[in-house]
């Protein structure tokens, strides 16, 4: 669906583009600062206004949306073009705040699936770096089952009537058009009433806010929608189809998160992450990095970390060889979380009273360790829960039954959703 | 099992495994076992004909592997050891060549042994542990006196795999100048070999004792107090075949008991259809897909020699170890009171792991070493 396509014209070849994008990085990109470290997400309004100020450069230097198509504003080029673009750009400051969702999965599924008209407006404003899109999909109401969202939108006349709510939107607040999941016939079975939208991040109605979680960050927001009027063109793909286009957006997201898109520029996604427990660390502020358990433990944990990086390189390989099926990624998923989750146990396990209560006014290594140890569950709740993901296992690579569905082929307004 | 081998390696996997199939069936394990376990001499003898223990000798002494990387060509017939939970002295033999391999050239010349060892006409073992003592190869007890151009051997050594069927012993000892460790032929006067109990079915192991064994300066493997290097190569070798072979084990006793889970009904459903269970099956698949993802990155640091092999080596056997033990035991409680029986095979794969994990060092000792290794 998001070939290139090339009429009549000469491609230049990849190792020419090379050369030419890295004469012309050279003149007009800065270069990182090796000192600087990004703030942490939520507390980034700077770092959206330069990153609007790097595409902008982009753009001007022909070098965006490389792998988008020409006539939606971008260069027509190859995967491979993008793949040298950025092993070229290493070194360089690159707007990689867009990287994640906007271009490797709202870009692309509106060019999967949005009208011409908005492929033409959405796309090329965004390669021109005056938009940045979000996704909003996950409802306060239900996690894991998706499709069984409640936002409504309503027909009224030519328009569109927009009420409910959506969380956990990554960085939100800096963006201007979102995807945005509504049911749109409460009568079909709940896969088959929903329809996607195209919709303006300040239309009037939409009451954004910071969800602050329990490590300070305040990445993620919550949007409360309170009789947003949409035109009928908001409308993305087919009326009551949005779950086609919300497939296609969740395979964008897996590609983008396995780190295999074509449509991301530069590497990595410019976030900034609180600092990851250190357990060696840990045990010498504990003064015990000469006890034999802890160092048991210790080891025990980079053996965990050596492992992941291990799993992660087979099933990527295995998804590429296709000698696994692609659900296999939830095998990553899985193993992330446990990770995780030794490391937390453990910091608490070793550092004691040193990571519940600080020696000082500032957290410190301890206490930091302490916070991060609240965040524990992060891992097994982000992108899809760890249930989810054993479910995905059990059912798509060992082929077991499936889970029973209370809602499946049933009018979505005869669901139950509460215990009355 | 890795994704990435070559026409020629799954060639030789394919005879591995059916040579296996045709004379190392798990009923054939437990008739070896009534009869006392260890396995006929003429049937090693043929499997040394497929080159099993051939591959970490270099050409020029005439060995040879499948793919010139022996020691990943080694964890193919490992794996398919463990998936039949086969006899043989495949890991004793082949860790006690890869020490004879290491030293050759630099030291007295083992040429004609290692000859010996890989057309498996011999069989090798090391005998690292101290009687009653853990896993601390670089401390041996056991003490070797120079006297008059020979060395005395004194002290026992137990838990030596395969020592009453072995021809060598690759003994690790204490000299006056640090560990040294010494090629022993187990016909030699003043050496002793008792039987002892060991859970695995076939796999035997003795408590080898040496009663002022004398052996000439030509027995010293390398340089005399120069084992150190020696034993990390042996240990490397030992753990990434053990590493392979508990793979192989776990591949079958996964099979098995998800199949098993779609034929025994309950309650009018499959077992397969309970989450409760689905959610097990989805953990013990990826922590097997973690221990073939380590075992393989292991064998290629140890096969290309890497800054990290040391490490990547602990890292494998005591995920390995520690989680193949996890799976195996879950996989018995699926099959409810059969998996506890005497009838049913998982036994037989429960015995070998347990056995891997503890021998050459315990998932805890390796812990351990890692964190000697990133300094902390």
């Amino acid at each position: 669906m998001t070939d290139t396509i090339t009429t009549g014209e000469i491609t230049e070849s990849v190792e020419d583009f090379r050369l030419r994008a890295r004469a012309w990085l050279a003149d007009n990109m800065p270069k990182v600062d090796p000192n600087f470290k990004p703030p942490p997400p939520g507390d980034d309004d700077a770092e959206w206004q330069r990153t609007r100020e790097l595409q902008k450069m982009l753009h001007a230097g022909g070098f965006a949306g490389i792998h988008f198509p020409k006539e939606y504003g971008g260069l027509g080029l190859s995967p491979e073009h993008q793949a040298a673009f950025t092993e070229e750009s290493d070194g360089y400051q690159m707007p990689l705040l867009l990287n994640v969702p906007t271009f490797s999965i709202c870009a692309p599924t509106i060019l999967d699936m949005g009208s011409e008209e908005q492929k033409r407006e959405r796309l090329s404003a965004a390669i021109r770096g005056d938009e940045i899109f979000v996704q909003f999909l996950s409802e306060p109401s239900g996690g894991s089952d998706l499709a069984g969202l409640i936002t409504r939108a309503d027909r009224d006349g030519d328009t569109w009537v927009l009420n409910g709510a959506k969380t956990w939107s990554t960085s939100a607040y800096a963006a201007d058009w979102a995807l945005c999941l509504a049911r749109t016939d409460w009568d079909a079975p709940k896969h088959r009433g929903l329809t996607m939208f195209l919709i303006r991040t300040d239309s009037p109605g939409i009451d954004m806010r910071r969800i602050r979680q329990v490590n300070g960050s305040t990445e993620f927001c919550g949007e409360f929608f309170d009789d947003v009027v949409l035109p009928a063109d908001a409308v993305v793909g087919e009326v009551n189809n949005g779950w086609a286009v919300a497939s296609r957006q969740l395979f964008h997201e897996r590609t983008a998160v396995g780190g295999g898109s074509p449509f991301t520029s530069g590497r990595g996604n410019g976030r900034g992450a609180t600092p990851r427990t250190k357990l060696a660390d840990v045990a010498r502020l504990a003064g015990r990095a000469g006890d034999p358990t802890v160092r048991a433990m210790v080891g025990e944990h980079r053996a965990m970390e050596r492992v992941q990086e291990q799993l992660i390189a087979r099933v990527t390989e295995g998804i590429k060889t296709e000698a696994m099926p692609p659900p296999a990624a939830s095998l990553m998923r899985l193993f992330h979380a446990e990770a995780d989750w030794m490391r937390e146990d453990m910091a608490i396990s070793i550092g004691g009273p040193f990571v519940v209560a600080g020696t000082d006014s500032e957290p410190g290594l301890g206490g930091r360790a302490g916070i991060n140890y609240l965040m524990r569950q992060g891992a097994s709740l982000g992108g899809g829960s760890s249930e989810m993901s054993r479910n995905i296992i059990s059912e798509r690579i060992l082929g077991m039954p499936r889970e029973f569905a209370a809602d499946r082929d049933m009018p979505f307004s005869q669901v139950k959703r509460g215990p009355s | 099992m890795d994704f990435d081998l070559s026409a020629d390696q799954k060639l030789f996997r394919s005879t591995t495994r059916s040579f296996l199939q045709k004379e190392a069936t798990l009923e054939k394990i437990r008739e070896l076992s009534d009869a006392g376990g260890g396995f006929d001499r003429d049937w090693w003898t043929r499997a040394g004909e497929l080159g099993w223990v051939a591959m970490l000798v270099p050409e020029e002494l005439g060995g040879g592997s499948v793919s010139g990387e022996g020691v990943r060509d080694l964890t193919i017939v490992a794996e398919e050891l463990g998936r039949l939970v086969a006899p043989g002295a495949f890991l004793a033999t082949n860790v006690v060549i890869a020490g004879l391999v290491e030293a050759s050239g630099d030291g007295p010349d083992h040429s004609e042994a290692i000859e010996a060892l890989m057309s498996a006409e011999a069989i090798g073992t090391w005998a690292v542990y101290d009687e009653g003592a853990g896993w601390d190869p670089l401390s041996p007890k056991v003490t070797a006196k120079e006297a008059q151009g020979s060395y005395v051997i004194d002290g026992v050594k137990d838990r030596v795999e395969l020592a009453d069927q072995a021809d060598y012993v690759l003994v690790t000892a204490a000299t006056d100048q640090g560990p040294t460790q010494f090629l022993v032929p187990t016909s030699a006067t003043g050496l002793g070999i008792d039987l002892s109990w060991s859970l695995d079915m076939v796999r035997h192991f003795a408590r080898v004792s040496f009663d002022s064994v004398e052996v000439p300066a030509s027995a010293v493997v390398g340089q005399v107090g120069g084992a150190a290097d020696l034993i990390e190569r042996q240990l490397q070798i030992a753990a990434v075949l053990q590493c392979a072979e508990t793979c192989g084990a776990l591949e079958a006793v996964f099979e098995f008991t998800t199949q098993w889970a779609f034929d025994r009904f309950s309650f009018g459903r499959p077992l397969a259809s309970y989450q409760a269970l689905k959610h097990r099956f989805a953990d013990m698949k990826m922590w097997l897909e973690a221990c073939q993802a380590t075992t393989s990155a292991a064998a290629h640091a140890v096969q290309d020699r890497s800054e990290d092999a040391a490490e990547l080596v602990s890292v494998a056997k005591s995920y390995v170890g520690s989680k193949s033990l996890v799976i195996i035991q879950d996989c018995v409680q699926m099959h409810g009171g059969l998996g506890v029986t005497w009838e049913h095979d998982l036994h037989l794969f429960l015995r070998r792991a347990t056995v891997n994990q503890a021998f050459y060092g315990t998932p805890e000792d390796h812990r351990r070493r890692i964190a000697d290794l990133i300094a902390l």
